[in-house]
């Protein structure tokens, strides 16, 4: 199939970036998104002209690299789907399709469809863990943990780090992703003593990293490619409110 | 062979200790020198690559004191391709009481590689495997549980008893969420200075001791020296040498190759993992191949139609009697789970025999059409939901109504730098930890055995032996204007502006699938001496070529992706080229590796342990005569016996 993809081309941080329209013709249904934009660099280097930049490194949607909106909808149209695994099949000859990067405060543009996301690290680096240095640890079947709550955790616990719930919400806000990191550890008894601490150190951390409030739209949810539910920011707000309560 | 190696002198001391095997390891543990708290803190030690192996290695060493300065390619930690293992992690926990423990994991892992590991360091792998998921469960690493709260666990191909800890499909992705966040929380601390979209070119030897690495930041394109008392490689395998594999985009083996041509030997590397359940590839569009969990065999059953003829029908108008369930058919006790190796040269035999299925016939059936019947689609489901989704997204079919095609792919690599028992390389002060050493699995890796060995490595093995070179410093301060710094930084600053200045009509991708294809037709499943020896041939006037024709589009003060690719896969060129002559000298198959003049009358693997029971380490093709020097690490089995693998 032929298509023509507008491209957002920007060449470094400063740089004000602009949409650039290029064919690429002779492209396989079963062609990835992503490989589809490898044929595109191809001939665009061939061709003496600068290829697109973008992030992507495992391309079997587990490692959070890639990172687009495609005709304005973060990972394109397919639901619970990162780029990566979008599928040419998916859109028709002749088709005109928008591409551009994340667009958020905290995470500024380094080159094309490349934005620096280290703001989620700070974030982790905040309180997103479980203090349990190597070594310390007991016999794992000390403390038996009950199925239903190992699920829960386990289903927030698959949040990739990719950013699009960021992309996706009017405000910016990342809530989504901390909320999703405070149910999967405050879900499990070894997260228990660090419950409160942690939502307090990883909400500061998402606000100064510059990442927008939550007004609960629920643009993030739609788009999460792993299906992260609404319902934990809800959690996430009880944890800040129990948390604020037992500081005051 | 004189043509292409040399021979040199034998590998005499792996610094294993001596005694009983259920004790080395403690014994090891008391004899290491011990470095006081107060000295930690004036050590620094590099770790490049944040994967299994160097994210719990950097935490680890974070937390007891030491200054750790970390490095990755990716944008962020949390990315490292261990986040794309699905199955499982192994551990000796006999949790099921099913007669498992440490010796038999310990058995299992030597007889699965075939005898051609070191019984020392597996030994002591089968036996912090139990002490990696009480460390992993303390972090919350969300494991699949039981009803009444304690651990499921299955079984993996290559083993009889169910030791296999999961968490889905995305075992990998919880392990490493585990390691990098309490990596995170020393960054946090200040103990680690992370320096993610950086990359190693280059490895700095001060006075024989690995000193610190020649580095470039990915965003400005600066190069830097970066200095240390010890430096510690994580950076995974070298399965892109073949373009198409399982590996991420950007895995690659430059990290590793600039150790070796600096003096630290290679061991192993034809030792290549093909993985027999990977979607099938689907036209020439084709950038990377996606793996299906080997545990996907415990239930799926593996089939092709018994006649060719029938191989363009749809799967459903394929009678029962119609179907060869292969695997089962030759391999009754093991059935479909037999080890990866084997279940991917039988792969390989029935689509020779032109019984494959799907696009250019390159493809197997694995169906569940039994165990939906038998279990149910809803616990289907929930054992493999992720993976069938996976599936039916990149195939656009739906595994719960036609079978899936599966096909091998380059998966793992077991070769990689030599390593002691210590897991110090020939360069004292390097350590390698992870894929990038060649140390635990031999010639074959087990499933849910790649987990087991890079947290062992991270969490346990490295403190207590880099502790024990550290013992004796710190050394020397180092000055960015000292020769040998000065020196590593502008052999990195002549390569970039030579790939820049080339300015030719090919791109590097089109150079990578080409030796790509080279290696996967003569150094793939099936190697000969004839294929061998046309694909050294081959590969020498394409990496000539390279250097005269490959266009590097942009300039290296910039984000390049083409520059980066360009340098990883000029050295992918040279790895190439070594690992055909280590495939042409070990004149016996093995594990994964398969030399066609190598098998028994019925197509088995034939190893020749009275002339290659040992591990092949390489040193760097120096000097005039431009061949690499064989230097051999004779193995010994005093406790698990070299017999023939059987798996009937």
């Amino acid at each position: 199939m032929d298509i023509q993809v507008r491209v957002w081309r920007q060449e470094n941080r400063s740089d004000n970036g602009r949409m650039v329209t290029y064919d690429v013709k002779d492209i396989s249904p079963d062609a990835s998104f992503l490989e589809m934009l490898d044929v595109l660099n191809e001939k665009l280097i061939l061709d003496g002209d600068d290829p697109v930049a973008f992030d992507h490194d495992c391309r079997e949607g587990i490692c959070g690299a890639c990172s687009m909106v495609i005709d304005g909808v973060a990972h394109g149209p397919e639901k619970a789907t990162t780029t990566c695994q979008l599928h040419m099949r998916h859109f028709k000859n002749g088709d005109v399709i928008d591409v551009e990067p994340w667009r958020a405060a905290a995470f500024p543009v380094i080159k094309d469809l490349v934005v620096d996301r280290s703001a989620f690290d700070a974030i982790i680096a905040a309180g997103g863990y479980i203090t349990a240095p190597t070594g310390a640890a007991p016999e794992a079947h000390a403390t038996p943990v009950p199925k239903k709550d190992a699920d829960l955790a386990f289903e927030a616990a698959t949040c990739i780090g990719c950013g699009a719930c960021v992309a996706a919400c009017p405000n910016g806000s990342a809530m989504l992703f901390t909320a999703a990191k405070v149910a999967h550890l405050g879900l499990m008894p070894q997260g228990q003593p660090e419950r409160d601490t942690r939502v307090l150190d990883m909400l500061q951390a998402q606000d100064d990293a510059g990442f927008g409030g939550c007004t609960n739209m629920g643009e993030c949810t739609q788009v999460c490619p792993k299906g992260i539910p609404l319902t934990l920011i809800g959690r996430l707000n009880a944890d800040y409110r129990k948390a604020v309560r037992k500081k005051l | 062979m004189g043509d292409f190696y040399n021979d040199g002198d034998p590998i005499a001391d792996t610094a294993a200790p001596e005694g009983p095997i259920e004790t080395r390891w403690e014994r090891r543990q008391f004899n290491a020198k011990l470095v006081n708290p107060a000295n930690r803190r004036k050590l620094t030690v590099i770790v490049v690559g944040t994967g299994l192996a160097g994210g719990s290695a950097a935490a680890t060493l974070a937390e007891a004191g030491y200054k750790v300065k970390s490095y990755c390619y990716q944008d962020s930690p949390r990315r490292a391709h261990s986040i794309a293992a699905q199955g499982g992690i192994n551990a000796a926990k006999n949790y099921r009481n099913d007669g498992d423990s440490i010796y038999r994991l310990f058995y299992d892992t030597v007889k699965g590689g075939d005898f051609r590991a070191r019984e020392s360091n597996v030994y002591r792998l089968a036996t912090v495997s139990v002490n990696i998921i009480d460390q992993c469960v303390a972090q919350g690493v969300p494991f699949a549980r039981e009803y009444g709260g304690l651990l499921d666990n299955r079984s993996f191909g290559g083993t009889q008893v169910s030791r296999t800890f999961y968490a889905r499909g995305q075992t990998g992705q919880q392990l490493l969420l585990g390691a990098y966040q309490a990596m995170e929380r020393q960054i946090g601390l200040g103990n680690i200075e992370m320096n993610a979209r950086h990359e190693m070119l280059e490895l700095i030897i001060v006075d024989g001791k690995a000193r610190g690495i020649v580095v470039r930041d990915m965003v400005t394109g600066e190069i830097s020296t970066e200095m240390a008392d010890a430096v510690v490689l994580a950076s995974g395998g070298y399965g892109n040498v073949f373009f198409l594999s399982t590996n991420a985009k950007g895995c690659n083996v430059t990290a590793s190759w600039r150790a070796h041509r600096k003096g630290a030997l290679f061991a192993n590397p034809c030792y290549t993992q093909i993985h027999p359940t990977c979607i099938p590839e689907s036209g020439t569009h084709q950038s990377k191949l996606t793996l299906m969990s080997e545990s996907l065999r415990n239930d799926g059953r593996v089939w092709v139609p018994k006649d060719a003829a029938d191989c363009q029908k749809p799967a459903a108008e394929i009678a029962e009697e119609d179907r060869d369930y292969y695997l089962e058919r030759i391999y009754p006790s093991f059935g479909n789970l037999v080890p990866r190796d084997i279940a991917s040269r039988a792969a390989k035999n029935v689509c020779d025999e032109g019984r494959g299925v799907g696009p250019g016939g390159l493809g197997v059936y694995l169906d569940f059409a039994d165990a939906i019947d038998r279990l149910g689609k809803k616990a289907v489901e929930a054992k493999y939901g992720n993976l069938f989704e996976m599936y039916q997204r990149i195939t656009g079919e739906d595994p719960y109504e036609v079978p899936m095609r599966i096909y091998p792919a380059v998966h793992y690599t077991m070769g990689g730098l030599w390593v002691d028992y210590d897991l110090q390389s020939t360069v004292p002060g390097l350590f390698v930890v992870g894929e990038a050493n060649f140390s635990d699995h031999g010639a074959n890796r087990l499933g849910a055995s790649a987990l087991m060995q890079g947290l062992g490595d991270g969490y346990f093995v490295l403190p207590t032996t880099l502790g024990n070179y550290l013992a004796a410093g710190p050394f020397e301060p180092i000055a960015d204007d000292h020769e040998e710094v000065v020196a590593a930084r502008t052999e990195v600053e002549d390569r970039i502006s030579k790939l820049l200045s080339i300015n030719g009509d090919r791109t590097v991708d089109s150079f990578h699938r080409e030796l790509g294809h080279i290696m996967w037709e003569y150094c793939g499943m099936e190697r000969t001496e004839e294929g061998l020896t046309k694909a050294i041939g081959l590969i020498r006037s394409l990496k000539d070529e390279f250097w005269l024709r490959v266009k590097v589009p942009g300039t290296g003060e910039q984000l390049n992706q083409n520059l980066e690719k360009a340098g990883r896969v000029a050295d992918f060129f040279e790895l190439a080229e070594l690992m055909c002559i280590d495939a042409l000298h070990r004149r016996e198959s093995c594990g994964g590796h398969f030399r066609g003049e190598s098998q028994t009358p019925d197509g088995e693997a034939l190893r020749h342990d009275d002339e290659f029971s040992y591990v092949a380490a390489w040193e760097y093709a120096t000097g005039d005569s431009g061949k690499p020097t064989l230097h051999k690490e004779q193995l010994e089995f005093e406790y698990v016996h070299p017999s023939t693998r059987s798996y009937k």
